[in-house]
């Protein structure tokens, strides 16, 4: 393991990008910061930067116009990086997968951009926030 | 070249997700005080209402309430309400209590979770973790009603798809006990803050006139004297069998549209009681074996204003036409008129007060094309604390530490 992928997994900060979402996973993203979570206990920070970040939430279905600013976001997070596409929507576009303004699923888009991507997949609408924090618990020991 | 091009410029956005568009807001500033204010639209647009057209009639309300993640029950309801209306059955007494108490359990859940935004807004995040802890008991009981802590998909055309069990009722009484008793707490610590006061009293004004002008619904109306409410006006659900008053205060700036919003989880918790109460006997659904052709509009109150459903149906088992106007939608134009001439550091707090979404603000950058300075949302809140601080000591209040952003 290099270096750089043994210092990914120590406290872990986050930046949460919303490409289309109902408000729910994001609703339940703030929701892991407030006391009944409190997620920075485990380390793990909501940033303001992209450029700060170790991991992107993906939250939503990402729709045509949401397409250049998610990508735009990817190439500006350090890698190596983890990309949590979080809830349904962005897991396999859920409900809106016939929509005409909906781009594809999170994890394809990534992957055309940047084979490599690490993506761990947090699925549930909405997931709640003890799935996210298992999620991401589990996918940093994975790795 | 136009002369709007060489005037610095903030924009806000464009990731903003709000019911079915995340927004773009750019603000022409001078100086320090905003000149204009554009909105652009569409970035999180899903095409709902096509991907409608696609689904059954039962199989839309599940569409439905995820326009919106925080009004996931009125939605759906309004959606219901339209469909019923083509179909004309009417639901069973008890569902129409039990939609009741689904909607007013969100209402509660969303307002408590504005004040706490509306406070991180300000850097008083004391008021964000308190108001989003005492907002937790509320999504349990959300939970144990109907299996989701948002997105409870729990009616269905013709009545609703879970029950409340009886041995459930005094236990549902219980929680609001307690979630009143805090809110109480709460709200007297908010509305007795003399910072608090001087930080949001005359900060964002809608006049009355304006309000009516860009016909906004919900608290932003009612924060501007427009006593009107769906729930009051044209009664749906079990709305007209219960007793409560429609809170609305004259001012028309964010502490009015706070206190409005605050008070009104009072009345939500008295209605829930009221309707616990009266929860009549019997089946929660009736069979809707098919939808005539015909149209129908159906209406709700969902938490930030009215929600309006317009379906059309040509008698086959999908909807021909489905038209949503969620409230935000008339609520965002109002920023023509509450943010013009305002601070900059008053923006966040003014865009936050309609409620529009808590994200507007994640994203936030001011260019200053004179002195090519960019600042981030992170120094944009700081302006906005740093004004809480200055008012602070005006005051004389004691300080406190502040957290570091």
């Amino acid at each position: 393991m290099s270096w750089k992928m043994w210092s990914l997994k120590k406290s872990i900060w986050v930046f949460h990008v919303n490409t289309g979402a109902c408000n729910n996973c994001d609703i339940e993203i703030v929701n892991c910061l407030t006391p009944k979570y409190d997620i920075e206990r485990f380390g793990i920070k909501l940033v303001g930067s992209p450029r700060h970040a170790d991991a992107l939430l993906v939250t939503g279905v990402v729709t045509l116009q949401a397409l250049p600013r998610l990508l735009e976001v990817y190439r500006q997070t350090a890698k190596p990086c983890v990309v949590f596409p979080i809830g349904a929507c962005a897991c396999d576009t859920g409900i809106f997968y016939n929509g005409y303004h909906v781009a594809g699923p999170v994890d394809k888009i990534i992957r055309e951009e940047d084979p490599n991507a690490i993506i761990a997949y947090v699925p549930g609408c909405p997931p709640k926030p003890e799935a996210m924090i298992s999620g991401v618990m589990k996918a940093l020991s994975a790795i | 070249m136009n002369k709007a091009m060489n005037k610095p410029v903030l924009a806000v956005g464009p990731f903003h997700p709000l019911q079915e568009e995340m927004e773009y807001f750019q603000l022409t500033v001078d100086g320090e005080i905003v000149t204009d204010i554009d909105v652009r639209i569409s970035y999180n647009h899903r095409g709902i209402e096509k991907i409608s057209e696609t689904l059954q009639f039962d199989q839309v309300p599940y569409l439905v309430s995820r326009v919106c993640g925080i009004c996931s029950a009125s939605h759906p309801l309004a959606y219901i309400n339209a469909v019923e209306e083509i179909a004309g059955v009417t639901a069973p007494e008890r569902a129409q209590y039990i939609r009741v108490i689904i909607n007013e359990l969100e209402r509660i859940h969303s307002h408590l979770l504005w004040v706490g935004l509306g406070g991180h807004f300000i850097g008083y995040d004391t008021v964000f973790m308190w108001a989003w802890k005492y907002r937790e008991p509320v999504l349990d009981l959300l939970e144990a009603i109907t299996g989701n802590r948002n997105n409870y998909g729990n009616v269905c055309v013709g009545g609703c798809r879970e029950d409340i069990p009886d041995e459930m009722i005094p236990k549902i009484l219980k929680e609001l006990d307690t979630i009143e008793k805090k809110t109480e707490m709460l709200t007297k610590a908010v509305l007795d803050d003399p910072v608090l006061h001087a930080r949001l009293k005359g900060v964002g004004i809608l006049t009355k006139e304006a309000a009516v002008k860009y016909a906004v619904t919900g608290p932003t109306a009612r924060g501007s004297g427009i006593a009107i409410d769906v729930r009051h006006d044209d009664p749906y659900a079990a709305y007209g069998d219960l007793d409560w008053k429609v809170i609305s205060q004259p001012e028309g700036d964010v502490f009015a549209k706070a206190v409005v919003r605050l008070l009104e989880i009072f009345e939500s918790i008295k209605m829930i009681r009221e309707a616990l109460k009266k929860l009549p006997k019997g089946p929660i659904a009736v069979e809707v074996k098919q939808i005539p052709p015909g149209e129908g509009c159906g209406h709700a109150e969902a938490p930030r204003g009215e929600t309006f459903h317009y379906v059309r149906s040509d008698g086959g088992n999908r909807p021909i036409r489905h038209k949503i106007r969620a409230p935000s939608y008339v609520n965002v134009p109002s920023f023509k008129a509450s943010c013009i001439g305002q601070n900059i550091s008053d923006v966040t707090l003014t865009l936050a007060s309609v409620d529009p979404c808590y994200s507007c603000t994640e994203r936030v950058a001011v260019v200053d094309s004179h002195h090519n300075i960019i600042n981030d949302y992170e120094a944009l809140l700081q302006m906005s604390r740093d004004k809480t601080a200055r008012l602070k000591k005006e005051i004389g209040a004691p300080e406190l530490k502040m957290e570091e952003s």
